[in-house]
């Protein structure tokens, strides 16, 4: 088989293990919905607070399917000695990477556009006004935070610390980043944190596609923050990678 | 005439300060079984995965099927099937989904479903790895490194923690390999597992090879045979190169002296013994 129907293969088996896992399903696929639903039925019409909820959870759902996603795999494949097992087969290195991470970027894709399905039929939010500039910040969050994601996988001792170190992060990320309420109305320190770390800018960037209709040239400043986590985040992926 | 299928030369591996491997040589033929013996801690599992190709020598020559197996080169894969120390591969595949998986990245693989029976978990095909036994997991192990259809594999500890049925089957497997002329590298701690399955062993003992050949030919450099006798309720012991002349000296002095040699032995140590001997701490 050549390398690409190889990495096509193990798309496809990453697609069939994540569905047959039912706690990578329910954290990065139903639990950013279930906190939108949550979420919104607080605010109730309220179309302003909608209209941040749903660019902060389609956000939100990138970080959970890629950076989550990555540190929790990746821990748990080399810790079985799945990754050291592949290795030793002739399925090339690109081939696998490409499946296991294609995998992760389609799970980002889709659950966006689900929530921002979700956020038109029920909530009344408009479709996307800016479709390139949905799918670039979508892709630059993706970049930023699987490379980070593989970045982290690198320090976890263990498997059963690995949701400890994930959420240490995740959850703090996800508070200051404007994710169900402005950041705007953090205090300067936690609002500052935010305009450092790559979420708000992912957030602000799918506002912009989403809601606001302001294009890539408003948000260039908060792409060039993501750009700047995916860059650092893909060499301290490569660079501290190992097979076991 | 093709090349062996290992060489190895004056092969060395240090972690730090840590000598792992230290100056170990052997040749591996085509269609051999060989079995490298040794303690936990011996070497042999660093030693096979230089030649697998997952850690880097520092010193000495290795060829694999005659390439450099440090250059990971698909193939070289090809050709070759690995069975790790650990078992594992995706917990909520079925063993015919990872096997079939696994087959796909090989040219001419077997059937997965031949090689599922090879192993004898055709009626496990359908279950998935996390309920499989231990000694289930270690036949999905040996069919994952069979499917591709190679020319060598590589065992390393492939029965430790089986029961005798699994084990039995696993060495069945074995001899399979060597009927359909496969080249197998074993690694074992279990003697009885070198003696039946090796065609040539090789002990490792503290990253150094200090006995090799054939199990049955295997003697330490000292003495060959051991001449024992009970004397005046005594047992008396020698070692010797030659017991021709040894026995010569012995029944003549004691027919000289008009006595019996009561319960006279003549044996080889077993390699049982010689293992014992050759892998037993200094605790001088």
């Amino acid at each position: 088989m050549s390398p690409i129907a190889l990495a096509w293969q193990q798309f496809r088996l990453e697609r069939k293990l994540f569905w047959r896992n039912p706690s990578a399903a329910f954290f990065s696929f139903v639990l950013p919905l279930v906190l939108l639903l949550l979420v919104a039925s607080v605010y109730g019409g309220d179309d302003e607070q909608l209209e941040i909820l749903i660019p902060g959870i389609a956000g939100l759902s990138i970080m959970a399917t890629t950076f989550n996603a990555m540190a929790f795999n990746l821990t748990f494949l080399r810790e079985q000695g799945i990754l050291k097992r592949l290795r030793g087969t002739p399925m090339p290195t690109t081939s696998y990477l490409a499946g296991f991470l294609g995998s992760a970027v389609a799970n980002a894709f889709v659950q966006v556009l689900v929530v921002v399905a979700i956020g038109h039929l029920l909530y009344d939010v408009s479709w996307p006004r800016d479709w390139i500039a949905l799918v670039v910040f979508t892709a630059a969050g993706v970049a930023a935070f699987g490379s980070l994601g593989i970045a982290l996988s690198h320090v976890i001792p263990n498997f059963d610390s690995a949701a400890a170190y994930v959420n240490a992060i995740f959850l703090p990320v996800m508070f200051v980043s404007g994710v169900f309420y402005s950041s705007e109305s953090l205090p300067p320190a936690l609002e500052a944190a935010a305009e450092a770390l790559p979420l708000k800018h992912v957030v602000d960037g799918l506002s912009g596609a989403i809601v606001t209709g302001a294009g890539l040239q408003d948000n260039l400043g908060g792409l060039a923050v993501v750009g700047l986590w995916a860059g650092a985040g893909v060499v301290l992926a490569v660079r501290g990678f190992r097979w076991e | 005439m093709a090349s062996p299928a290992i060489e190895v030369s004056d092969l060395h591996k240090s972690y730090g300060a840590v000598e792992a491997v230290r100056g170990v040589s052997f040749t591996v033929q085509r269609g051999e079984v060989f079995g490298l013996l040794g303690p936990n801690g011996a070497g042999k599992t660093t030693t096979v995965e230089i030649l697998e190709g997952y850690r880097e020598r520092s010193g000495g020559e290795a060829r694999v099927l005659g390439s450099d197996p440090a250059a990971g080169a698909r193939e070289l894969k090809q050709r070759v099937g690995i069975v790790l120390q650990s078992s594992g591969f995706y917990p909520r595949l079925t063993v015919h989904e990872a096997v079939a998986h696994v087959a796909k990245a090989y040219p001419s693989p077997r059937d997965p479903a031949d090689t599922i029976s090879m192993v004898g978990l055709s009626e496990s095909a359908d279950t998935r790895a996390n309920r499989l036994s231990g000694g289930q997991q270690r036949r999905l192990d040996l069919a994952l490194a069979l499917v591709g259809d190679p020319e060598l594999v590589f065992l390393d500890e492939p029965t430790t923690g089986f029961d005798p049925a699994a084990r039995r089957t696993a060495w069945d497997v074995v001899r399979t390999l060597r009927e359909l002329g496969k080249t197998v590298l074993l690694t074992t701690h279990y003697l009885d597992e070198a003696q039946a399955l090796a065609d040539r062993v090789a002990i490792v003992k503290d990253g150094q090879i200090v006995a090799e050949g054939a199990p049955d030919s295997l003697t330490p450099a000292s003495a060959g045979y051991r001449v024992s006798y009970e004397s005046q309720g005594r047992r008396v012991e020698h070692q010797t190169e030659d017991p021709t002349d040894l026995l010569h000296r012995l029944t003549g002095d004691a027919l000289a002296r008009g006595e019996r040699l009561h319960a006279l032995e003549v044996a080889r140590p077993t390699l049982e013994e010689i293992y014992l001997e050759l892998t037993a701490e200094d605790d001088r």
